[in-house]
């Protein structure tokens, strides 16, 4: 077996901010003038050398198309590529790693899943998903009830930025064929009790997908607790390569569902009179898959594996805690999205400032943070705002950042005052 | 309320403040914050935009914040005046320069005016995003879309 084959660490590392910021290399470097401090995680997340170097021993030592060759390179690739899939199926726990579907990201993974209840679905029946979901969690569903006649409905919001239950529950109803809904929201930062919701789906038939996008930077779902049929997730939020992400599926929702795209790879016979397919998880996988990106993706999990993930977590609340303590420093700051349960994301307003001008005199010091609707419009919407600025935390943030970040913003309400 | 002749003609920005007001004033300011406080201020000489020209057809897409733009053309002076708007300030210091370089005049002068240049001399894309560079070469694109009708007609 090749050493990129799955190890697991046999001792946690201690949590060290310090040491882990020597890992990620593109974090030392100066923007403007001034030590880059990077809060857009929950955008894209930044990568570990052992990511980098696992992709580049990758290309070095062992490049070959997967699953095909008569020879030790193309041995090597599949290896490295089929190791990575375990891993991913371990990172779940997943039954098995037929389970485990590669797409090109989140957004791919939940196309997937439309398309391929596409056949199931008739006029009148209801998809419901959520008021705080990224649009890769909305539009998709939209496409298909286009062409299905079904329905997508909205589970309402509380302005804190929870779920509301009794608007899921009276949302419920013989028509529900689908329940999609985001584990983590994107804008708010809020964890939506989704083992519970799965369980009341389930409980009536409904079939059930969670957007983990947001999810799995912060803390490691396990899906067969969670019972969910589908689970979707990137990698390039998860310290891995862009151009690759996850879809988990239970294996009877799988192949219950037609291939999503044709080629090869997915196939077991072609023929002009008759093409069956190949096995899961091969079924979805049609082309040369992003093999470098799958390996990289394997080496980030990995990397996540070898810390004290609970220590991790309280690292990311301790940042999240700074930053709450700090709002009242900064006149006129108004936190959107307060639920009781959240991951390290801290969307927010300020009286009289226009996100785009936060964000552009932030970059100005250096710091790093996104502005704008952030692929959740009905949000915005339901906010009554343009848009926010959002900061986003990973374990690699440190506390001092989180006071650079309060120190420049105000210095931005300075200058426009 | 609607946009009157005398709301273009009352524009500063071109007018009593001119390029060379900006130029003077802004191209030796080395520290980000006084260029920023700056383009904030020149902001706020923008005139108010009515609200009933907000509309679909004004906008100005390519920008991340919101901006519309209206024009009004005087036959007899062969001058073309502008208003922008935007709910960034930032946007609206931006929208600022470009009018102190560009309203007021004819369509012909306008369209031979080299934007880029007065960029490049201001130093500006240094200072600024890509993504709000393309905001404001959508702005300038637009004033010379409606400069360029004019020509042709």
């Amino acid at each position: 077996m090749s050493d990129l084959s799955v190890a697991n660490t046999a001792t946690s590392k201690a949590f060290d901010v310090k040491a882990i910021r020597q890992d990620f290399p593109i974090l030392s470097q100066q923007v403007n003038g001034k030590p880059l401090v990077y809060l857009d995680n929950g955008a894209s997340a930044q990568k570990p050398i052992a990511v980098l170097d696992a992709m580049d021993h990758y290309y070095r030592e062992m490049h070959s198309n997967v699953h095909r060759g008569a020879h030790t390179l193309g041995d090597r690739a599949t290896a490295a590529f089929e190791g990575a899939r375990e891993t991913v199926r371990s990172f779940l726990n997943a039954r098995s790693t037929q389970e485990i579907i590669w797409t090109r990201g989140t957004t791919e993974a939940i196309n997937l899943v439309a398309n391929g209840l596409a056949p199931r679905l008739k006029a009148g029946d209801e998809i419901l998903v959520s008021h705080m979901e990224h649009h890769a969690n909305i539009v998709p569903w939209q496409m298909i009830a286009e062409r299905t006649g079904a329905k997508v409905v909205p589970i309402q919001i509380t302005p804190q930025g929870e779920l509301d239950m009794e608007s899921f529950n009276s949302l419920l109803n013989d028509r529900t064929r689908v329940l999609a809904i985001t584990h983590a929201s994107n804008v708010l930062g809020t964890i939506n009790p989704v083992a519970e919701m799965v369980s009341q789906a389930k409980a009536r038939g409904i079939i059930t997908l969670l957007d983990g996008a947001q999810a799995v930077p912060h803390f490691q779902p396990d899906v067969q607790a969670l019972d969910c049929d589908f689970y979707a997730f990137s990698s390039h939020k998860l310290f891995g390569p862009t151009g690759i992400g996850v879809l988990y599926g239970k294996t009877a929702m799988l192949e219950a569902m037609p291939p999503y795209q044709g080629g090869g790879e997915m196939i077991e016979r072609v023929s002009f009179e008759r093409t069956t397919w190949n096995v899961l998880p091969y079924k979805f996988e049609a082309g040369t898959p992003a093999i470098a990106e799958a390996v990289g993706l394997g080496a980030a999990i990995r990397y996540l594996n070898s810390f004290d993930r609970e220590a991790m977590e309280a690292a990311e609340h301790a940042l999240l805690e700074r930053a709450n303590q700090l709002v009242e420093t900064v006149p006129g700051m108004t936190i959107i999205g307060t639920a009781k349960q959240k991951v390290p994301v801290m969307s927010f307003k300020i009286e009289g400032l226009h996100p785009s001008d936060i964000g552009t005199l932030l970059d100005q010091q250096g710091i790093a943070i996104r502005t704008g609707h952030h692929c959740a419009m009905p949000l915005m919407d339901f906010y009554g705002v343009p848009g926010t600025a959002r900061a986003s935390f990973a374990f690699y943030n440190t506390l001092d950042e989180v006071d650079q970040l309060f120190t420049a913003l105000q210095k931005v309400q300075r200058l426009f005052t | 309320m609607a946009a009157t002749e005398q709301d273009f003609l009352d524009n500063p920005l071109g007018k009593s403040t001119t390029l060379e007001d900006v130029l003077d004033g802004f191209e030796f300011l080395d520290d980000w914050e006084d260029r920023y406080a700056f383009i904030i201020d020149l902001g706020k000489q923008l005139p108010a935009f009515p609200d009933d020209a907000r509309t679909e057809e004004n906008y100005v897409h390519g920008c991340q914040s919101q901006v519309w733009l209206i024009s009004y053309y005087d036959e007899a002076s062969d001058k073309l005046y502008l208003l922008i708007d935007s709910d960034a300030m930032i946007v609206r210091g931006l929208a600022a320069m470009i009018l102190v370089a560009l309203n007021g005049k004819s369509p012909r002068d306008l369209l031979a005016t080299d934007i880029d240049e007065l960029f490049e001399r201001l130093d500006l894309f240094r200072h600024i995003s890509p993504t709000r560079g393309n905001g404001l070469r959508a702005m300038v694109g637009k004033i010379r879309d409606i400069a360029a009708a004019k020509t042709a007609g």
